[in-house]
């Protein structure tokens, strides 16, 4: 009998200098994803034969460091779970690539791409099989990925369990016996049973009380810390998202339209769609509330992208060349790119409105 | 001193089981809603606050039920207040807001449709006036082209317009008191802001007294006046939310508090709470929150504290609330 040959622990990526600190671990290039929706009869002929076409995704560009924790946030319908969706690569991208420490992930995964990146998902509830004790459920992927041999199962479940503060007699518990939080700490188990080196959360925290989400929080903190794991955290909540990311990239009907590092960018947004963003976030010390910038409408379906900037139709500061160009993703200070063609003016503009 | 528009005493709420006692999920709970307040009431999950605000709209899901307590409408007492006369106070002065508009409204319906019924069978309107009301509520929530708008279903619209429908069909009526259970937790960010602000100027407008179910404090701190941090059941500290916020009593609150992220303060470290709200079948004995608190003393495990007055009109059902003040001066 071969024994599996074992898999290094966390975040050892094999063809890449694990020394290099600002090497992307994950990068995608001019990503888009569309979806052609089945029309009636009748819209086909009227419309002649023209089909309606979803832009999820159209055009992203975003990087993700190593041991980084990338977040991404957006209104819904923004495209951030589509986005996690194909990094992980549970649906493939209509055009774009994915380059994975370097190299072009292939848009057909085998079993070791896909275990590389890995998934925690928004409801604990949903997410787990309630037929499948803890035990089982990690034991089928150790086994599956030949992460460890058998007999050694048992010793690195309860290691898995310890990382994320769990113990040992859980693995015989099935997720309906625990509470929320514990479920995502098992759901964050089972995602870093396999050994991976980057770990998608698709708004993890947001199913959980707030007592809880702190602990839940703490510990993507120090999965980071300690493992050196490259996080993205697609959220909502810009406060969880100060509080934890190093990064932040905002999105905006299928595009990256800002990023920059955390403190800098909520100091200094340079999209207009940041700034009200930031301006619509409920806060905790009174006085503080901001009347100057309040967003006007929804945002338009994807089945329609305004021409020019996407957000014109919205923006307080949108003048004609916004109607007609759009545009790009670029740098407008050091390590921080905007997608606005005002975004040098928008500290005077903002000043001048108030 | 005007009477309140509600008064909510001793309320109890629970499901019997046979011949045991009652399992009580809502025990005790008192609090009074002034004409044109904005009450808010925060817990987390399990708490009681939504199955409070339910009792109120007699809303109560099925085989749950007020077991104790009274709970007073402008001076007329609601419980035991037969099923007819009390759905007619629905919608002419008390109406709800739900969290999830599209479970609340009916996928069937136009959704000016849906507005108008309520003005129709209260306000004595014929069809046409209840539709010129629609339209004119739906403009006023802000909703764009209502005249074309009302003619759509609710899976037509966005969450932040459904969200608008309700609030529309809800102040339809003009009703003196409006219950809100988590209105803005499905929304964005940005549709958030825009539907508080738009039921703060609606409210200011007809003086309509607000009911704010949440666990959202930061949502809570814009948007009343007044609130109620309820645990495990229990109210446990009660006051202006500037006094509450600023200086909590309640271990509970000041862990709510110490957990939640606040933007303005992005270097403060996160402290969750110790352990887990207990069962509601299985609480124990003595202060609910006993088990998972940092103050917690002896006499906290034989008898669960009253409301003390800690200020002029805030409340702390803590033994310790003069002392955790202090300890948290000393922090």
């Amino acid at each position: 009998m071969t024994m599996p040959e074992a898999q290094p622990l966390h975040a050892q990526p094999s063809n890449a200098d694990p020394t290099a600190t600002d090497f992307p671990a994950l990068r995608v290039a001019n990503l888009a994803k569309s979806y052609d929706l089945p029309t009636s009869l009748l819209s086909r002929i009227s419309n002649r034969g023209e089909k309606a076409t979803l832009r999820a995704l159209d055009g992203v560009e975003l990087q993700l460091n190593r041991g980084e924790i990338l977040a991404l946030v957006g209104e819904s319908g923004s495209g951030k779970s589509t986005l996690a969706k194909i990094l992980v690569g549970s649906t493939t991208a209509t055009a774009g690539e994915i380059q994975y420490h370097g190299a072009p992930m292939p848009a057909r995964r085998g079993k070791d791409d896909s275990r590389r990146i890995q998934m925690v998902f928004q409801d604990p509830y949903s997410s787990l099989n309630p037929r499948l004790t803890v035990g089982a459920m990690l034991r089928e992927l150790l086994l599956l990925h030949a992460i460890v041999a058998a007999k050694q199962v048992r010793q690195e479940s309860k290691r898995l369990l310890n990382l994320v503060g769990l113990e040992e007699d859980a693995l015989d518990a099935y997720p309906s016996q625990f509470s929320g939080g514990q479920r995502q700490r098992i759901a964050i188990a089972r995602a870093l049973a396999v050994r991976p080196d980057i770990l998608i959360a698709d708004e993890p925290v947001s199913a959980l009380d707030v007592s809880v989400q702190a602990t839940v929080l703490d510990l993507f903190a120090s999965l980071r810390r300690d493992l050196g794991l490259s996080i993205l955290f697609v959220a909502h909540n810009l406060a969880v998202v100060q509080h934890l990311s190093d990064r932040v990239a905002v999105m905006y009907l299928g595009r990256i339209v800002e990023v920059a590092e955390t403190a800098e960018l909520f100091r200094n947004p340079r999209h207009p769609y940041t700034r009200a963003l930031i301006d619509s976030i409920p806060r905790m010390s009174a006085g503080s509330v901001t009347e100057a910038f309040q967003l006007e409408g929804e945002p338009p379906s994807p089945f329609d992208v305004p021409s020019g900037c996407r957000f014109n139709p919205r923006c307080p500061y949108a003048v004609d060349a916004c109607r007609t160009t759009d545009p790009v993703l670029e740098a407008v200070a050091p390590a921080h790119l905007s997608a606005c063609i005002r975004a040098t003016e928008l500290t005077e503009l903002a000043v001048a409105r108030v | 001193m005007t009477d309140p528009l509600l008064s909510v005493r001793s309320l109890s709420i629970g499901v019997k089981r046979g011949s045991t006692d009652p399992t009580l999920i809502v025990e005790d709970v008192s609090f009074d809603i002034a004409k044109g307040e904005r009450f808010g009431i925060v817990g987390e999950s399990g708490s009681g606050k939504s199955l409070t605000l339910r009792a109120i709209g007699d809303l109560l899901p099925r085989g749950v039920e007020v077991l104790a307590g009274s709970i007073r409408y402008n001076g007329t007492e609601l419980i035991g207040m037969p099923r007819s006369s009390r759905s007619k106070l629905m919608g002419p002065e008390i109406a709800m807001i739900f969290q999830e508009p599209m479970t609340a409204l009916n996928p069937v319906v136009r959704v000016g449709e849906q507005i108008a019924e309520g003005p129709r069978r209260y306000l004595g309107m014929t069809r046409a006036e209840s539709m010129t009301r629609a339209i004119e509520m739906m403009a006023k929530t802000g909703i764009p082209d209502p005249v074309r708008r009302a003619r759509a279903y609710p899976h037509e619209l966005s969450g932040g317009l459904r969200q608008r429908i309700m609030i529309a069909m809800a102040l339809s009526c003009d009703p003196r008191l409006l219950l809100c259970d988590e209105p803005t937790t499905a929304l964005d960010v940005t549709v958030q802001h825009q539907v508080l602000r738009l039921l703060e100027d609606l409210c200011d407008d007809s003086g309509a007294a607000l009911a704010f179910v949440t666990h959202d404090l930061a949502v809570v701190n814009q948007t009343c006046t007044d609130l109620a941090v309820m645990y495990s059941g229990h109210i446990v500290e009660s006051g202006t939310v500037r006094e509450v916020l600023s200086d909590p009593r309640h271990p509970y609150t000041q862990g709510l508090l110490d957990s939640a992220p606040d933007f303005d303060r992005p270097d403060r470290p996160l402290i969750p709470i110790p352990g887990f709200p207990p069962n509601v079948a299985s609480r124990p004995s003595g202060c609910p929150f006993a088990p998972r608190c940092p103050f917690v003393v002896e006499a906290c495990r034989t008898a669960m504290p009253p409301m003390v007055t800690v200020a002029p009109g805030h409340g702390a059902a803590c033994i310790e609330a003069d002392r955790i003040s202090r300890e948290l001066v000393a922090r």
